[in-house]
């Protein structure tokens, strides 16, 4: 397999309880991988540890490494913001930035000084609200707030806004889970666009999103990885009781 | 004993009087509606009080309003009541100049204090910062008082008034020519040191209504906390944290006794922040039941209270209404 993410021996502490235990992974690069599982079983936790996000709580505590490209993210002269460049994330619910549409995409480009000249920006920010599917909605209110969107526009902003600085990992928490249906679609269909050129890890609790999307799994249960393999594996031929069990709808 | 005896007398009473008539419903309904008014109007006693206060504050002051005009009163710069000048304008200069100063110096570190905490901080130097802080709160103003006349004071007059003098003295704002140290500077490091914790307070609680998620959202795309700060959170809380500077700037305006303490006094208009003031609540508190026999003089403290009173109360209510309305702001 080529692999984008390697997770090795990582093991996370909330405090005195351990949420994540001795993980070992690899995770596919240009596919959608999902991680799946029960609530409290780690999912976000690992995801987040993807990012170094998980370090914004003071209580946690980490061990062994997570490498992307071969490169520990943990090690001690990697600049943490170079490695939320590189690795997007998309959260449960949009939180667009408090300036305008047009501005929530250009703040990162700016910020990493990626783009010079109106026209540059102008460009930029036209191609990737036209990624997110978004473009055609909002054209004409560009410099309009950008919670003047409803909250599926504003989580494709927020996607737009995580392309625009060219990252190669998109990271999703439940990017739907705050969405009606119809936006949630909309997501889904998006990132299947994007798995030809990004690396993407989902986190999800329903199956059947599970199921459109993932080529790659990752089922986990009380802070383990119980199983991973291709969505074919999993979905047809699990091996341990545990996913057989999820899958079947026993918890 | 006397707890027991009452108790049984209660309970045969009621016992004789059998289970069905109730004969105590009607009463605890009355003993509940005349608690009621009793709070009621036991909570109303503030506001009773406050537009009391207002109304026999005008009717003190009515007799001075009567003989001079106002902007006469106000803008007026001779204090000589013996012959019935009552220009009040050395006091409220003095009484802008020294809360001036004292926002000027407190509300940088004031917000950088707030971000620090709110935004950088561990927890646990949160936990002990913030009490500490609310601790500068509780001391007593005289206290601060005291601090200003042994330590600023003679730190302004032996040191920073020669020095900023001699390199500065050319600007009308540094030239210095009251040695003595009591100033509107002592007076303004005194009331900024006793505004902070209060700025403070208000700006931590003003940045931290920014919803976790907002911050996430930037440094998910790889910015530094800094930027985080910049670019996102204060752009929201500007308003809030004039409101807080201005709630600060009410406390500043009404400080009383460690002002007083360390502002020299002298009636004046003052031009450099080294030349002494006098503001409007030490004339109050220096003067108020001295040389009463004065005609008007009674009258004219009365209307420097009124004027205080006006200022504070208005100032206080825009920076409230502006703090509630943020704080209870939603987020889209």
């Amino acid at each position: 397999m080529n692999s984008h993410i390697q997770v090795k021996n990582l093991n996370v502490f909330y405090g005195k309880s351990q949420a994540l235990k001795n993980i070992n992974l690899e995770i596919p690069r240009n596919q959608i991988t999902v991680i799946m599982g029960p609530s409290g079983c780690g999912k976000t936790t690992l995801l987040k540890s993807f990012n170094r996000f998980i370090e914004l709580d003071e209580m946690t505590r980490i061990s062994g490494q997570v490498k992307v490209d071969e490169q520990d993210i943990y090690a001690r002269d990697i600049d943490v913001t170079e490695v939320r460049k590189t690795i997007g994330l998309l959260s449960q619910r949009p939180y667009p930035l408090p300036m305008s549409i047009y501005e929530n995409v250009a703040h990162g480009l700016r910020m990493h000084r990626m783009k010079k000249g109106k026209n540059e920006f102008d460009q930029a920010v036209q191609h990737y609200l036209q990624v997110a599917g978004l473009w055609d909605e909002v054209k004409d209110r560009l410099h309009e707030p950008a919670t003047s969107l409803s909250i599926g526009q504003q989580q494709r902003l927020c996607l737009a806004r995580g392309l625009a600085i060219e990252p190669e990992i998109i990271l999703g928490d439940e990017p739907t889970s705050a969405l009606d249906p119809i936006s949630s679609q909309h997501i889904e269909k998006i990132l299947m666009s994007l798995k030809k050129d990004y690396t993407i890890v989902v986190v999800t609790h329903i199956l059947r999103q599970a199921k459109r999307l993932a080529d790659y799994v990752i089922f986990m249960y009380l802070g383990e990885v119980v199983e991973a393999g291709t969505a074919q594996q999993i979905f047809e031929d699990p091996q341990m009781e545990r996913t057989k069990g999820y899958l079947s709808g026993q918890f | 004993m006397y707890h027991n005896s009452t108790n049984n007398q209660q309970h045969t009473e009621s016992q004789s009087e059998g289970r069905f008539s109730r004969p105590s419903i009607p009463s605890r309904i009355n003993h509940e509606r005349r608690a009621r008014k009793v709070f009621f109007f036991i909570t109303l006693t503030p506001i009773i009080l406050l537009v009391g206060i207002i109304i026999a504050l005008v009717i003190r002051t009515w007799p001075i309003l009567e003989k001079y005009p106002l902007k006469e009163l106000l803008l007026g710069t001779v204090w000589k009541p013996q012959k019935g000048l009552f220009g009040f304008f050395p006091f409220i200069s003095g009484t802008l100049w020294v809360t001036l100063v004292g926002i000027i110096i407190a509300v940088p570190p004031c917000i950088f204090t707030a971000i620090y905490l709110s935004e950088y901080a561990r927890q646990i130097t949160r936990t002990i910062a913030k009490p500490l802080l609310d601790l500068l709160a509780a001391i007593p103003s005289v206290v601060y008082g005291v601090w200003g006349l042994v330590a600023i004071v003679p730190l302004i007059g032996n040191h920073i008034s020669p020095f900023l003098g001699k390199y500065l003295g050319f600007i009308p704002l540094f030239s210095s020519e009251n040695p003595t140290g009591y100033s509107i500077l002592a007076g303004g490091i005194v009331l900024a040191v006793m505004i902070a914790p209060f700025i403070i307070s208000i700006i931590f609680e003003v940045l931290s209504t920014v919803p976790k998620g907002v911050r996430e959202a930037n440094l998910a795309l790889g910015a530094t906390r800094w930027q985080t700060v910049h670019a996102v959170v204060l752009p929201k809380v500007i308003p809030g944290i004039g409101a807080g500077i201005v709630l600060g700037a009410t406390r500043a305006l009404g400080e009383t006794m460690a002002v007083l303490m360390v502002a020299g006094n002298v009636v004046q208009v003052p031009v450099s922040i080294f030349d002494a003031a006098y503001p409007l609540p030490a004339l109050i508190a220096n003067n108020y039941g001295e040389m009463m026999s004065i005609p008007l003089y009674d009258a004219a403290l009365m209307g420097a209270a009124l004027l205080l009173l006006i200022v504070i109360l208005l100032f206080n209510i825009i920076s409230n209404l502006i703090l509630k309305g943020i704080l209870k702001r939603s987020w889209g």
